[in-house]
């Protein structure tokens, strides 16, 4: 990107919290494949009376996200009011934490190493949906008042890259601590893009836009490279830029104007009467910190020098065939080539619906590496099992038993292949071959190696008989 | 109450309530009238009885629900227009609770429109007439609680009192009626109106059909956040000082009326010859409570009133054409415009302005603040006096449409009790007698937070 001016980026992140319930009411707070409506007590609909009931999970789940960005919990946090008219909020505000929230400043560490602070996080309750048509609206209330908790950072991100890689690395943090579903197509994580640009010696930060509502890492990075061309346009041109809040389009790949500042709503902030203080003790606090799990931080140590580094960042991104790993890890046995067999093998794009199966358990990935290292499995022959195991009529085999069904264990006995390879030499097919080689032609030996292969049905060890070859051919 | 009256039964109680509703049908008290139902559920008592099952501590005595009260399958409208319609489909806890002991609402009473005023004649319906004359108010905002007690069409009613509005009509209809501590009772299930303020009481004929009354309502619910831990009856704060206080500053007000000044002197000394200790307090921080009070409450009822947007139920307007503005932001203004009362609409407009983003430290913040310089100060007092009596209101019931195009005259009737709401006291409000023009006179005692029932025995003592 043209460095001409220095960008600086904040980003709002609303992570949905996959609790039983909602924030203030007793209903379903996964409303996957429900009716309209459905999942919606009288708290969540507003009718007169009706008081919020704080859900302690909601407070759980916040204080483990807060442990993935390594903040401090605010013993003492308050909820407030923010007031606004519109279809999608029933009591016609919504419940958050404006002046206490329950998580204090913190970080996320970028696979770069560099630090994004964290400003706050604090607990809310989301908005319902609206579906526009010509002439009406409906309004769905299902998704009122599930959990939120919007994570501010610090203004410290600098590139369209870097946003890019501090959303992503956030997104794996709330996955890995279990605190959300992290369907980022379902809207379980939303980024509002704060971004304004300065020249690279002014000591003032430029006015920002904020491009709200982003739900994907691309979509953060496109908008960033657009917004850049956007506003420095506008500077290069002598031009103020206005404080606004702008929406992006993927299919466009632009930003429009959405509110300017002028038109900003005044939220008549207010303390929340009906829900007291929320006093957390020190233990309590803590018992919730430590049941944060491992992060991939905590892999990227672990894993190092085991597997290759851009390997493991892709894995990172499948917190389930990380925990794999680590699962075998922990019992002391390799993981490099199983770590392989799920880069080059899962995540091809020909076996994405394998993603949709059960994994193999740890003992089974186990064997079938332990099979590979000994040859008893040709390369191509253990990829073969490994995507045979996500069969549902192969699930819970042993790689060896189904090995054997398939046929496919390598034969290393230098007997039998000796026996075969007199077959194929004494095959008057081969003979033009033989005597080429004996010439100082060796790299006719392959097709002596493949013709050996083919008659032991591919289950020969080819390494072992070219050995073979060399020596009878001498 | 006639609770324990085994003499009678409880279709026939509920008979003569209804008989009574129809009579005093020109104080315009019931908003909705649940014959059918209080019938059926008398029945369902008398049965219980003569089966031998217990049939509660309530059995048979018929009460009113003040209509901000929701229970199911009964009209909540509070008394506003934008309400009508609404028929509530869950029980608000203290609903249920009573129902559970036996006691028979027999229907709906007027209040002002989401319990906004001090007259009861903010309603969509009119006024509600005072129990001792037709021309004067009855008091509010839970007017029709207190008439219908005063009447005698009902044993006991419900009522919400954020700034006085179960003590001032108790007081100005000549019966008896708690404010308890905030939290003691359930706020779930009631419209709200401010809700670091609003409490849930009753009342009724005697200090002792009170007591029964909170020992059937009050206590921890998990529905309401805001409730304290089960107190009643168990863990009150103790009054054992036998010293009771009067405010020199109330007692020093112009606007204090010669004869409930009089009224509030004799109690003292009946007090005094009973042993107790008379403790003039000057509590100079009271000053503040009016203004303090017309901050806070105004900023969250405009919170609390923002989710009547006709979307969902209740009234929605049928204006939706113009030129100039979206059929949503009409939906909204004309829903609301049309909808709420005169009242509504100004403690909406106060309250935003007072929250709105420059002037929330100058007003909502200073307010909060006065409001903790007054806990402090009732905090000292209670640590010489085990309560205070004051007046309930300045004067007895005023006339119909005194006061209703003067809405400061208004505010200025709550001079003496919104500072209870604002510390989250309980008080008591009882009768003192007529004045020389026949009109009820009231006093309210008060004490630390979680002394109700100790209250309610020196109540006792006093009337």
């Amino acid at each position: 990107m043209n460095q001409k001016y220095d960008i600086t980026i904040g980003i709002e992140c609303h992570v949905q919290l996959k609790t039983k319930t909602k924030l203030f009411s007793e209903v379903d707070n996964d409303a996957r494949g429900k009716e309209p409506n459905s999942c919606v007590s009288p708290v969540d609909y507003a009718l007169p009376g009706m008081l919020p009931r704080l859900n302690g999970e909601a407070i759980k789940l916040a204080i483990r996200a807060g442990a993935a960005m390594n903040a401090k919990i605010n013993p003492s946090s308050r909820f407030d009011r923010k007031h606004y008219f519109y279809p999608d909020s029933p009591k016609g505000y919504q419940i958050t934490q404006f002046y206490h929230p329950i998580v204090g400043e913190g970080y996320i560490e970028l696979p770069s190493g560099k630090k994004i602070r964290i400003e706050h996080a604090h607990l809310e309750g989301d908005a319902g949906k609206l579906t526009h048509f010509d002439t009406y609206s409906l309004v769905d209330l299902n998704r009122v008042d599930t959990p939120l908790l919007e994570i501010v950072s610090m203004p410290d991100i600098s590139s369209a890259e870097e946003a890019r890689d501090y959303c992503k690395e956030l997104w794996r943090n709330m996955v890995y601590a279990d605190v959300t579903n992290g369907d980022l197509y379902n809207g379980n994580m939303r980024f509002d893009v704060n971004i304004s640009l300065k020249k690279p010696e002014d000591k003032k930060l430029g006015t920002r836009a904020e491009i709200k509502n982003l739900n994907s890492f691309r979509s953060v990075e496109r908008a960033v490279v657009y917004e850049y061309e956007r506003q420095s346009k506008l500077l290069d041109r002598g031009e103020k830029i206005k404080q606004e809040t702008r929406g992006w389009s993927d299919a466009t790949g632009k930003t429009t104007s959405q509110r300017s500042k002028e038109e900003a709503q005044d939220y008549r902030y207010m303390p929340e009467p009906d829900l007291p203080p929320l006093n957390l003790s020190e233990e309590f606090i803590k018992a919730e910190y430590e049941k944060c799990p491992a992060l991939p931080a905590e892999y990227r140590t672990r894993f190092a020098d085991i597997i290759p580094a851009d390997t493991l960042e892709v894995l990172l991104d499948y917190p389930e065939l990380v925990s794999r790993l680590a699962e075998i890890a922990a019992n002391d046995r390799p993981v490099d080539y199983v770590a392989n067999l799920f880069a080059s093998v899962l995540l091809a794009e020909e076996n994405a619906s394998l993603l949709n199966d059960p994994l193999p358990t740890a003992a089974q990935l186990t064997e079938l590496a332990e099979m590979k290292a000994k040859k008893e499995l040709s390369s191509t022959a253990a990829k073969e099992v490994f995507i045979k195991l996500f069969e549902q009529k192969h699930a819970g085999k042993s790689p060896r038993d189904l090995a054997k069904e398939l046929n496919l264990i390598q034969e290393n006995d230098s007997a039998a292949l000796e026996a075969i390879v007199d077959a194929v030499l004494a095959n008057p097919a081969t003979k033009k071959a033989q005597e080429d080689y004996k010439a100082g032609e060796t790299k006719v030996l392959g097709f002596l190696v493949g013709q050996v292969m083919k008659e032991s049905k591919g289950k020969a060890n080819p390494a072992a008989v070219s050995e073979i070859l060399k020596n009878k051919l001498k | 109450m006639k609770i324990a009256d085994k003499k009678t039964t409880a279709v026939s109680l509920v008979e003569a309530s209804l008989k009574r509703i129809e009579e005093t049908k020109d104080y315009n008290i019931f908003t909705f009238i649940d014959k059918d139902q209080a019938l059926k559920k008398a029945q369902a008592i008398d049965d219980k009885i003569k089966k031998g099952e217990n049939p509660g501590k309530l059995a048979g005595v018929p009460y009113a629900l003040k209509a901000n009260f929701l229970s199911k399958n009964r009209p909540a409208d509070a008394s506003a227009k934008i309400l009508t319609e609404f028929i509530s489909p869950v029980d608000s806890t203290t609903a249920e609770k009573l129902d559970k002991e036996g006691a028979i609402c027999v229907g709906c009473v007027n209040l002002d429109a989401f319990a906004h005023g001090s007259s009861t004649e903010n309603s969509y319906y009119g006024p509600t007439k005072n129990a001792k004359d037709k021309t004067r108010v009855a008091g509010g905002s839970s007017g029709g609680s207190a008439v219908a007690v005063a009447l005698d069409c009902v044993e006991f009613a419900t009522g919400s009192d954020t700034g006085g509005s179960i003590r001032q009509p108790a007081s100005f209809n000549g019966v008896f009626g708690i404010k308890p501590t905030y939290g003691a009772i359930s706020r779930y299930g009631v419209v709200a109106m401010a809700s670091s303020l609003d409490v849930i009481g009753f009342f009724a004929k005697s200090a002792a059909d009170l007591d029964l009354l909170m020992s059937v309502t009050a206590g921890k619910d998990e529905k309401d956040q805001t409730t304290l831990p089960d107190f009643y009856g168990s863990n009150d704060t103790e009054l054992k000082k036998k010293s009771v206080g009067f405010i020199k500053e109330f007692m020093a007000s112009e606007a204090l009326d010669p004869e409930i000044k009089s009224a509030l002197e004799t109690k003292l000394a009946k007090l005094k010859d009973k042993g107790y200790k008379i403790v003039e307090l000057s509590m100079p921080t009271l000053e503040y409570a009016l203004a303090a009070y017309y901050i806070i409450q105004p900023a969250e009822v405009a919170s609390n009133l923002s989710r009547y947007d006709g979307i969902r139920y209740g009234f929605r307007t049928e204006n939706l054409k113009a030129d100039d503005k979206t059929p949503l932001d009409l939906l909204f203004e004309n829903t609301r415009s049309e909808g709420f009362m005169p009242e509504n609409k100004r403690r909406i407009m106060i309250g935003n302005f007072v929250l709105s983003s420059g002037f929330y430290d100058a007003y909502f913040l200073k307010a909060a603040k006065a409001r903790t310089l007054i806990i402090d100060e009732f905090n000292k007092a209670f640590a010489d006096v085990d309560a205070i009596l004051t007046p309930v209101s300045p004067n007895p019931a005023f006339k119909l449409g005194e006061k209703i195009s003067d809405p400061v005259a208004m505010y200025l009737e709550d001079v003496m009790s919104v500072p209870v709401n604002l510390a989250g006291l309980p008080a008591v409000a009882f009768p003192v007698g007529e004045n020389k023009a026949g009109l009820p006179l009231g006093l309210q005692i008060i004490g630390p937070r979680r002394s109700d029932k100790n209250l309610l025995k020196l109540t006792e003592e006093l009337a």
